[in-house]
């Protein structure tokens, strides 16, 4: 019970379609025969019968006549033997006078002229006693149990006189071989029939089932293999199996999409914190500092002892210090600041600051802006993060590589799209690439994209990034209902 | 049971009826006397159920006489008894036993040679598988099969027999049968329906050369005496040179190479012309049995 619960759709279907068309066959043929074998018994005795019927006319003369070999001679012919039929052939057949007295038979030797076969006992001593009473004059097929032969008695009737019967007695077991026969012929059409159709209903079957095998393929992949999932190739038919993979794929899609959104809240949140952090620190760190260079500015102006050499000093200090400005003022990106509003000019002032670069390194650069007037956009920060965007493609597209930048106005929001060939970003790389400092690269301070990630989302945009071998692609919409 | 002659319009309707008879059914040949052909009835005296070999034998017959020669066949040996009295036919082979009843009325034309001599004898036999029986006394009460009741040796001797023992023929035996010819005698003793019968001696030796496997499941228990042999015998009012030409004509059969090749068939050594006195045999028993 256990296995057949347990067993492979892909056997258990095939199988059971299989018990299905061998039991219809099994059943068919054996109604076949059922009804073969009857109809055979049925022609057996009406032929019996009819033989009988025409025997007891032709013999009515010559038992009147007391003629025996006449008799003996119709017999006879009607005895000959059929060869396409051998069980129509009469085992014996007697004719009886009256008093249930031989007047002659097939098999004088067993049923002597004169002599009552009821001295044989048996089957024949049951015959006599039909015989007797009003069914004397019908024609009757007696089967007696113990007896390997049955009976047609057919009456002798002249005048409405029954003068005796004429009894044909057949074998019960003699149309067995022919039956026998006609099983075995019965037997070999179904083999050949189910040869035929079992291969084609195995491999129909078996089809039946495919789609079943696939889905439950790709449901033991989940949840680990999101993508080998979705990718799997189920089946695409309307029927039940079909909604079902349809379903399925829809599940895994969701899934997925709930898997992407909780990696980008985490990727969000961890910049929030590091800007955070990042924020408290350069302000506790700038507060010191312009103390500090202050100091240094108050000592170089009104400094009384002009000693070179701590001028020196104070000289590097300044320069020390102001590059911790500078780095903390990066880090610190700031947008309150008033501004210019951005103008479709800057692209093209852009594509001037980065040609030269783009020249050094062979990169060619395509541009396609379809901005139609100014934006309510902070002109410098905009300005900033196509920059940033556009030398990091020009670097990544690497020698004979291709940049290329499109801006346009969708329903009331910048977008721009920069992409590159070339180089491409590793999955690894990406949870944590807008981080400060995370830049893998030999040169660059590592801000660029943070930078860019600040402003984007100071200014309430988005901003996407999709890499893979060949094409890295970065999206990003700001709008500008709201000016931040 | 006799079939109403039938007119015959020409000659060619009779020579195609001729061509019929000799394939297939002599017996449904109309019979008509005179007419220019020779009308010979033929009984079960001999084995007379080969057709090829009675229509060889009449072509024959009808070389050597110059006319045609019709061969009438009936189920008994009364019906051309009765139509050779009748005039019907012309001649007739014939059982010794009606021959002598009706001697006045027939004349003598030949008698067959059998085995050197123009005698026969009467077999009474037995199924092979009867060891017991010895004798026709051992078949009292039992089932016996005669071929003819005008047949000398298939129903003459073995009454005369049973008569001469003081026995009552018609009861001796439980049952009787005719089966009309005596070939079929030897059947019906060899399938067991009949546990004994009287037969014709020549044709239960012919049977033995011809069909040996009937003959097999027989045993002869009893021979008559010598017996004279089925002669041929023509109607009383015969003309003298057609009796004269046919008897030369079967005395002549020895002589004639096909002749001779047509009596090696039937096991015949030839013809004579025989004494009516040969039969005075058979006109005794007749008397014997007559008298009871």
């Amino acid at each position: 019970m256990i296995f057949r619960r347990d067993l492979s759709l892909r056997w258990k279907i095939p199988l059971r379609v299989m018990g299905a068309v061998l039991g219809t066959a099994v059943a068919v043929t054996a109604a076949l025969v059922v009804w073969e074998y009857d109809e055979m018994r049925q022609n057996l005795e009406g032929h019996a019968k009819s033989l009988g019927r025409v025997l007891a006319n032709t013999l009515v003369a010559p038992v009147l006549h007391d003629d025996i070999w006449r008799a003996f001679e119709i017999l006879q012919s009607a005895r000959e033997t059929y060869p396409a039929a051998p069980e129509l052939q009469a085992e014996v057949v007697l004719v009886t006078d009256a008093d249930y007295r031989v007047f002659v038979s097939t098999q004088p030797r067993d049923f002597p002229v004169g002599s009552s076969p009821a001295t044989l006992g048996g089957a024949y001593a049951e015959l006599r006693a039909g015989l007797a009473g009003s069914d004397a004059l019908l024609q009757r097929v007696v089967e007696p149990a113990d007896s390997p032969i049955y009976f047609v008695m057919s009456p002798l009737v002249a005048d409405g006189v029954a003068l005796g019967h004429v009894i044909l007695g057949y074998s019960k077991v003699s149309f067995l071989p022919r039956f026998a026969g006609l099983v075995k012929r019965a037997a070999w059409v179904t083999l050949l029939v189910l040869l035929l159709i079992v291969p084609i209903s195995w491999v129909w079957a078996a089809r039946t089932g495919e789609p079943l095998l696939r889905l439950a393929d790709a449901m033991r992949r989940l949840p680990d293999d999101l993508d080998e999932s979705l990718l799997a190739d189920l089946p695409e038919s309307k029927d039940e199996i079909g909604q079902l993979g349809e379903a399925f794929q829809r599940m895994v899609g969701e899934l997925k999409h709930k898997q992407e959104l909780e990696g980008q809240m985490l990727v969000s949140e961890r910049l929030a914190a590091v800007g955070r952090l990042t924020a408290g620190i350069a302000h506790e760190i700038n507060n010191p500092l312009a103390g500090m260079l202050t100091a240094i500015d108050t000592y170089q102006k009104h400094g009384g002892a002009r000693d070179p050499m701590a001028l020196t000093i104070m000289s590097r200090l300044e320069r020390g210090l102001k590059q911790i400005r500078h780095t903390v003022a990066a880090l610190l990106v700031e947008t309150k600041t008033q501004d210019r509003p951005f103008s479709p000019l800057d692209i093209d002032d852009i594509l001037a600051l980065v040609e030269p670069e783009a020249h050094v390194r062979s990169v060619s650069i395509r541009l396609d802006s379809t901005i139609p007037e100014v934006l309510p956009l902070p002109a410098t920060l905009v300005r900033q993060i196509i920059l940033n965007l556009l030398l990091n493609a020009i670097d990544a597209a690497g020698e004979n590589g291709t940049a290329a930048m499109s801006a346009s106005v969708e329903d009331r929001r910048l977008v721009m799209v920069i992409e590159n060939d070339g180089g491409f970003i590793p999955q690894e790389r990406m949870d944590t690439l807008f981080e400060p400092f995370a830049s893998t690269r030999e040169h660059g301070h590592g801000l660029g994209l943070w930078i860019v990630y600040q402003i984007v989302k100071q200014l309430n945009g988005e901003l996407a990034v999709a890499s893979a071998p060949g094409r890295t692609t970065f999206s990003i919409g700001i709008p500008y209902d709201h000016p931040a | 049971m006799l079939r109403p002659a039938a007119p015959i319009s020409s000659h060619a309707r009779r020579r195609f009826l001729h061509r019929a008879a000799c394939l297939a059914a002599l017996q449904a040949l109309p019979v008509q006397a005179d007419a220019g052909a020779l009308h010979i009835g033929l009984t079960p005296v001999f084995l007379d159920d080969q057709v090829s070999f009675l229509g060889q034998w009449r072509s024959w017959l009808e070389q050597k006489l110059g006319r045609s020669v019709v061969f009438v066949q009936r189920g008994n040996y009364r019906e051309i008894v009765d139509l050779l009295r009748a005039g019907k036919i012309d001649f007739a082979w014939l059982c010794g036993y009606p021959y002598v009843r009706y001697r006045r009325e027939l004349r003598l034309v030949a008698v067959p040679v059998w085995r050197g001599q123009p005698l026969y004898q009467s077999y009474l036999i037995v199924p092979a598988d009867d060891r017991r029986s010895r004798a026709i006394a051992d078949l009292r009460g039992k089932v016996f099969a005669y071929s003819d009741p005008d047949s000398n040796s298939g129903y003459l001797y073995p009454q005369y027999l049973l008569t001469t023992m003081g026995e009552n023929p018609s009861s001796f035996f439980s049952r009787t049968f005719f089966t009309w010819t005596h070939r079929k005698v030897v059947e019906a003793v060899g399938v067991g329906l009949a546990n004994g019968g009287a037969v014709d001696s020549y044709v239960w030796e012919t049977l033995a050369e011809v069909r040996p496997e009937l003959t097999r499941a027989t045993r002869v228990i009893d021979r008559s005496p010598l017996l004279g042999h089925p002669p041929f015998v023509a109607r009383g009012d015969i003309r003298p040179a057609d009796l004269e030409r046919f008897r030369a004509v079967l005395l002549g059969m020895t002589a004639d190479p096909r002749g001779s090749e047509l009596l090696g068939r039937l096991r015949l050594d030839g013809f004579t012309a025989g004494q009516p006195s040969l039969f005075d045999g058979i006109a005794k028993m007749a008397a014997r049995v007559g008298q009871k």
